[in-house]
């Protein structure tokens, strides 16, 4: 086995390990929280071991870093309890994320191919911040603009959501 | 397999230097500086059969009482993550060690010598990443202390440290500009040389070529001059994430006893303090490879040193002798940024936690903005749109 291939059974098993975690993890939160974090962080080992650098830092900037923080925030804060929802809520809760889950496993079985595709060299500089940031600004930069503008209103939303008055 | 024996043996030079060394060496030199500004003589008590060296056996001290120490766990605390959480604190600080080059790039014959673990395209990036993950060590030990003091402090180091990543990353995209890489050791190299400080007027026709005196003005081509409010900005954020006063809120000792660590004693509390000061380690040898040319002596390039030497002792010794002088330029960057530290850290007062807030999203973060544009501005008038 190569070093690339144990890396990447390694995190993916990890992955998959500490999502179990996070789902299975009901009593506590943020002990959930942080097996998502480390979902998280195994998920950007397998994007270095795919040569995707760019996506593996800012997946560990971004979504590690800066997200499930504010989750834990939140959890901490507001300290929820399992019976903060009534009984039948939580029974409608659990059906909905259930065909929810199916539906979008069945999606994902749908889009998996049944061979693997032939094995392409790479272009020197793949999944470097140079390549990916010249697609972004050339080939793809109306869906980043309008991505910039849904986040911008977020932000908008949020500050008007966070004050009391508004003056 | 052949890359692996120098990459352990780099590892545990830079180790060794900044974990072993740099880090209980600065222990004592803060006590024996904030010693010196308030008028007192400092650390000089711990001894070995009378002799103190200065205080300097205080480090040693502290590791033996540390470690004799009983490992509370407060009750009803959350036991696994109690103890997990000085080691999610530790761990990142001393791996971004990994990126940080702390020599040049040196052709001995055949072999080539990199002097960094990893030089990672990425480099940067990895640091920023590897440091938002410390973010947890922190929030994590205020929440599993079952400690209201301790949650609050944990509260205030996550929402500060967040924002000031944020500023971080900003503030240094003018420097990815300016040097077109985001490779710690490229970026070094590209401060291994020297501007004309007035070269912009041949550039834009005032002068047709400068007069000779006007070209002897010349600066190091370092990140500090090419972009001084970056540096200012990066340093403050740094400071910031490090939670090191004046930026200590999530310890304030007069509001919340000690902050996030208030439930830990013996070697736990241990690695907190540690990781803080080699903490203070990482953001000087940083900002160094970042602003402060990295190893590189300032009007010395690199083949200048080598081809003075060459013709006394032969190439291979001159080689050598330049990856010596320049590991020591490094270092003694270092120092001074270390001591830079410790002059804000004991001079400053804390602010209020809304005023520490305030001039990461009102003050920093629009003057990060402006400076990326005017940088990009500067960038376009020169080069003339052409990459």
């Amino acid at each position: 086995m190569t070093a690339q291939a144990f890396f990447f059974y390694f995190a993916a098993a990890l992955a998959v390990i500490s999502a179990l975690g996070m789902v299975l993890n009901v009593r506590n939160t943020v002990a959930a929280a942080m097996s998502l974090v480390v979902t998280m962080i195994a998920l950007a080992v397998v994007y270095v071991v795919l040569e995707a650098h760019l996506v593996a830092a800012l997946q560990i900037m971004v979504y590690a870093g800066a997200i499930v923080v504010v989750f834990l925030f939140v959890v901490m804060l507001l300290n929820l309890r399992s019976d903060a929802f009534s009984a039948p809520r939580q029974r409608l809760l659990k059906a909905a994320g259930g065909l929810l889950a199916l539906g979008i496993t069945a999606s994902f079985l749908a889009l998996i191919p049944t061979a693997l595709p032939a094995v392409q060299e790479l272009p020197e500089g793949f999944g470097g911040y140079r390549a990916v940031g010249l697609e972004l600004f050339t080939r793809f930069v109306l869906a980043f603009e309008v991505s910039s503008l849904l986040l911008l209103a977020a932000m908008v939303g949020a500050v008007v959501l966070a004050k009391r008055r508004i003056d | 397999m052949e890359d692996l024996l120098p990459a352990i043996l780099k590892t545990l030079f830079i180790i060794a230097i900044a974990v072993g060394a740099f880090a209980p060496i600065i222990t004592w030199v803060e006590r024996k500086q904030s010693a010196v500004m308030q008028d007192r003589i400092g650390a000089n008590r711990a001894d070995i059969a009378g002799i103190t060296l200065l205080g300097l056996l205080h480090p040693l001290a502290d590791v033996l009482k540390l470690l004799t120490k009983e490992d509370v766990v407060p009750q009803g605390a959350n036991r696994f993550l109690h103890m997990l959480a000085p080691l999610i604190a530790a761990i990142p600080v001393i791996a971004s060690f990994a990126v940080i080059p702390y020599g040049g790039i040196y052709e001995f014959g055949e072999t080539t010598i990199n002097l960094v673990v990893a030089d990672l395209d990425w480099g940067i990036l990895y640091v920023f990443a590897i440091a938002s993950v410390a973010t947890y060590g922190t929030v994590i030990a205020g929440w599993a202390s079952n400690n209201n003091w301790s949650l609050l402090g944990s509260l205030r180091a996550s929402a500060q440290m967040i924002s000031y990543e944020v500023t971080m990353g900003l503030s240094i995209v003018g420097l990815f500009m300016a040097f077109q890489t985001l490779r710690l050791t490229d970026m070094a190299l590209a401060q291994d040389t020297t501007f004309r400080l007035l070269g912009f007027l041949e550039h834009f026709g005032l002068f047709q070529a400068l007069p000779a005196w006007l070209s002897w003005i010349q600066l190091p081509n370092w990140g500090l001059f090419l972009q001084p409010l970056g540096f200012l900005m990066f340093l403050t954020c740094v400071m910031a994430e490090n939670k090191r006063p004046p930026f200590d809120l999530p310890e304030a000792e007069s509001e919340l006893v000690a902050g996030y660590f208030t439930e830990y004693s013996g070697m736990r509390f241990g690695l907190f303090y540690m990781s803080e000061f080699i903490e203070v380690v990482v953001i000087a040898a940083l900002t160094t490879a970042l602003f402060l040319g990295g190893w590189a002596i300032p009007f010395l390039p690199q083949e200048t040193i080598i081809g003075a030497i060459t013709p006394v002792f032969g190439a291979g010794v001159a080689t050598g002798l330049c990856m010596v002088l320049h590991v020591l330029t490094f270092f003694s960057k270092v120092i001074v940024m270390i001591w830079l530290q410790m002059q804000i850290r004991w001079t400053l007062p804390r602010p209020r936690y809304d005023q520490v807030m305030d001039l990461c999203w009102k003050i920093m973060l629009p003057l990060s903005l402006a400076n990326i544009v005017v940088t990009a501005l500067v960038i376009l008038a020169i080069t003339g749109g052409k990459p």
